[in-house]
């Protein structure tokens, strides 16, 4: 398969790069929310036009009212919501929440997918216990009580978890912390008794949560999937969190280097433009050639998911790493030839700056996936 | 069954068949790389029956047309094949200047007489090139060339120097630009082809620092080449050369395939890797190398279909160059002292080190890394002034 966009494929980026700059840009939506501080971190009026655009349920099956598409079409939206630093529940809900809800009951599916295709609910996806990425490790534990499970323990950096109907929930079912087995999925409505929110906004404006489980009552119908045996799909939901997370980072990136780029063709100093600086030449040409990998890189790694191919862990990992890399140098070097300016609230530059901090961290950073690059290859 | 799986299937087939268990063995030192030519002698029967039976079939040159001695696949095709020869590790039958630079040129440039002659010869082996573009003054500013060409009726008279001839001693034939009008800089230049072999050509090994000499002076004392034997129009070589180099950047950029593209960690791993700083490192290069991978099969991808930014060449040619200057830095940190040994028998002649001093003019050659981003400056973000 070739590593560019089929004619279908190339359509879809065209409308969602058009609706995303008109509807999703900096102004109407990140800044109009932040100023506003608003709880939810995103407007619900632009949730139900992803609805509308067939977005909110791009990865659903067609028996559900999906697209059935896949991680390909998924970083086509989330290229351009990067690009426009457009806060959505997009990333958690439409491509891990449903990864999830793929693997559930039709009765669970039937309770849950519907609003979130209407554009109407919101989901969440708590795996982390700490400040950082440590999937294999859970703690938090979910055990038999009377017709189904009583959940008791602690998740962090839940993006998006005050605004959910549901959170799904990775627990410990069986086994000790670190063990591959005994993991088990729930879908935890928001209005479940025991559920504690520390609601946090974070440096980019999202909105995040901690959330205590404190002896939450869970009745059967909550699993997802296999009860014990979840760590197969908690995993296709943790790489499609990834690799949707290096599709938005590829567009963060394009989207500071291209402000950047556009004010070195206008900024004058010394009595020229500072485009004209060989100091600055360089550095762009060379952020350009890293954008550029990277997004081949994610690419490959959407196609190899789509594919199922064995060799799609390692190449998610590739990309997240890559992408980070890439979109971190990106808003570095923007803020830095943005000059003071740069500093300021008011131009967009650092905005991206924290984006990118904020969806780096997400789902591993650049550490842990070179790591797990590592890992996987055998060393 | 698709027909490109049906085609997979067949080229399966026929490699199982015809590519010989030792040409599956990886490339180990330049001794294994067949680059054939007049005088080329084959290290071992199966690297020339190999090369033959490729040849037999156009695979030698597989997306080239049939009657230029290839085998006429289409882009999807061409990707197939070299999907399965890096299934079974086969090495390329054939690696030459005419197959990555001069044929490229030949294709869009040459008349049809041109083609039919020159591309079969490539493509089955027989001439070897080289490229006769810089001169001693004239290196990142290679338009400022002064080798001449005097027009004497039907021929013209050369005279001049070229230098860093890659495998001048080697090579059968050359592809050269001369300067055949001395008032216009860009529209002065002509792209020719001659024989090695023409009285008044000698050539000069330099000697470089890893010790080994893959590069020449080649000098021209009043050397005679027939008109016919211009590629593109009378000075408008300059056209036909930035062509080729794309090509050429294409080339050194490993875009096309080989161990410039492998991550690097896991074979170093065999032989103990007790620092885990060292090991971070190699975790981080082969982020970077595995992602520029994807890099040069997207690019490949782009281009067969013209996808691809005409300048884009110089983008591969800058990331791959210096990613490959970092993994030999890599390799001889982990290789410690015995990566160090010059010309012992368990390094096959200082290997090791040899190579990662070769790997120093991968950033100068073919256009230099900061000529290269001149270039993306210039044509790819359109920057001002550049």
């Amino acid at each position: 398969m070739p590593l560019y966009h089929t004619e279908d494929q190339a359509m879809l980026a065209d409308t969602v790069t058009g609706f995303m700059a008109d509807e999703g840009a900096i102004k109407q939506q990140l800044r109009h929310f932040r100023d506003m501080n608003c709880q939810d971190g995103f407007g619900h009026a632009l949730w139900k036009q992803f609805a509308e655009m067939g977005l909110t349920g791009m990865l659903a099956s067609e028996a559900d009212g999906g697209l059935a598409m896949g991680h390909v079409e998924a970083g086509i939206v989330l290229r351009e919501i990067g690009r426009n630093l457009t806060p959505s529940p997009f990333l958690t809900t439409s491509v891990m929440g449903v990864t999830a809800l793929a693997g559930a009951s039709d009765d669970l599916r039937g309770r849950w997918l519907p609003g979130v295709i209407a554009g109407d609910s919101v989901l969440a996806v708590a795996v982390d216990e700490g400040p950082k990425h440590r999937p294999e490790r859970i703690a938090c534990k979910a055990e038999r009580a009377g017709n189904g499970f009583r959940l008791q323990g602690r998740k962090a950096f839940v993006v998006q978890g005050a605004s959910a109907d549901a959170i799904i929930v990775a627990a410990r079912t069986s086994g000790s912390d670190d063990d591959a087995d005994g993991i088990t999925l729930f879908a935890v409505p928001k209005d479940a008794a025991g559920v504690v929110y520390e609601n946090l906004r974070l440096v980019d404006s999202a909105m995040a949560s901690n959330v205590t489980f404190d002896g939450v009552e869970l009745d059967g119908d909550c699993v997802i999937g296999d009860v014990d045996g979840g760590r197969t799909l908690l995993n296709k939901v943790i790489n499609a969190g990834r690799i949707g997370a290096a599709a938005e980072l590829t567009g963060v990136g394009q989207g500071a280097f291209d402000i950047t780029t556009a004010y070195l063709k206008t900024r004058k100093q010394f009595g020229q433009l500072i485009g004209e600086f060989q100091a600055l030449q360089h550095r762009a040409a060379h952020l350009y050639s890293e954008l550029e990998i990277a997004e081949a890189a994610v690419i490959k790694a959407q196609q190899l998911l789509d594919g199922g191919s064995e060799r799609a862990d390692l190449m998610v990992s590739v990309a997240k790493a890559k992408a980070a890399k890439a979109c971190n140098l990106a808003v570095r070097e923007g803020v830095q030839m943005h000059g003071g300016v740069g500093m300021t609230d008011e131009f967009d530059i650092g905005l991206y700056m924290k984006r990118d901090r904020s969806l780096s961290e997400f789902m591993g950073d650049q550490y842990y996936h070179a790591e797990r690059v590592a890992q996987l290859s055998g060393y | 069954m698709s027909d490109l799986d049906a085609f997979r299937a067949e080229i399966r087939a026929w490699l199982e068949a015809n590519c010989p268990a030792e040409m599956r063995e990886p490339v180990r030192d330049e001794g294994d790389v067949c680059w054939g030519g007049r005088d080329f002698q084959f290290k071992s029967e199966a690297q020339k029956t190999w090369m033959e039976r490729c040849a037999a079939k156009g695979y030698t040159v597989p997306d080239w047309p049939k009657p230029y001695g290839g085998a006429g696949m289409s882009p999807a095709e061409a990707k197939v094949w070299r999907e399965e020869c890096a299934r079974i590790g086969a090495r390329p039958p054939l690696s030459s200047f005419g197959i990555w630079m001069l044929g490229p040129a030949l294709l869009k440039f040459g008349t049809e007489e041109q083609k039919v002659h020159y591309l079969n010869q490539i493509a089955r082996g027989e001439i070897r090139w080289c490229q006769g573009y810089s001169e001693p003054g004239s290196g990142s500013d290679l338009v400022s060339l002064q080798t001449f060409g005097e027009d004497k009726g039907d021929h013209w008279v050369i005279n001049g120097q070229k230098i860093w001839t890659s495998y001048a001693d080697k090579a059968d034939w050359i592809f050269c630009l001369v300067r055949t009008d001395k008032t216009n800089k860009y529209q002065g230049i002509s792209f020719l082809l001659f024989d090695m072999t023409t009285p008044g050509v000698s050539t000069k090994p330099i000697k470089l620092i890893s010790g080994n000499s893959p590069f020449c002076e080649t000098f021209f004392d009043n050397v005679k080449v027939p008109k016919n034997q211009i590629v593109g129009d009378l000075n408008r070589g300059w056209d036909v050369a930035k062509y080729l180099l794309g090509h050429e950047r294409e080339m050194i950029s490993g875009a096309g395939g080989g161990d410039r593209l492998n991550a690097i960690g896991a074979v170093v791993a065999r032989n103990g890797l007790e620092d885990p700083i060292l090991r971070a490192e190699l975790a981080q290069f082969d982020v970077d190398a595995l992602a520029y991978a994807c890099m040069g099969e997207k690019f490949l991808d782009e281009v067969k279909v013209g996808k691809a930014h005409p300048a884009q060449p110089n983008m591969m040619k800058y990331a791959g160059t210096e990613l490959n200057k970092r993994r030999h830095e890599l390799l001889m940190a982990a290789g410690g002292a015995t990566a160090l040994e010059w010309d012992s028998e368990r390094t096959s002649g200082g290997t090791p080190s040899r190579s990662w001093l070769r790997t120093k003019a991968n950033s100068i050659e073919g256009g230099s890394s900061e000529v290269m981003l001149n270039v993306i400056s210039k044509r790819i973000l359109d920057l001002p002034g550049a």
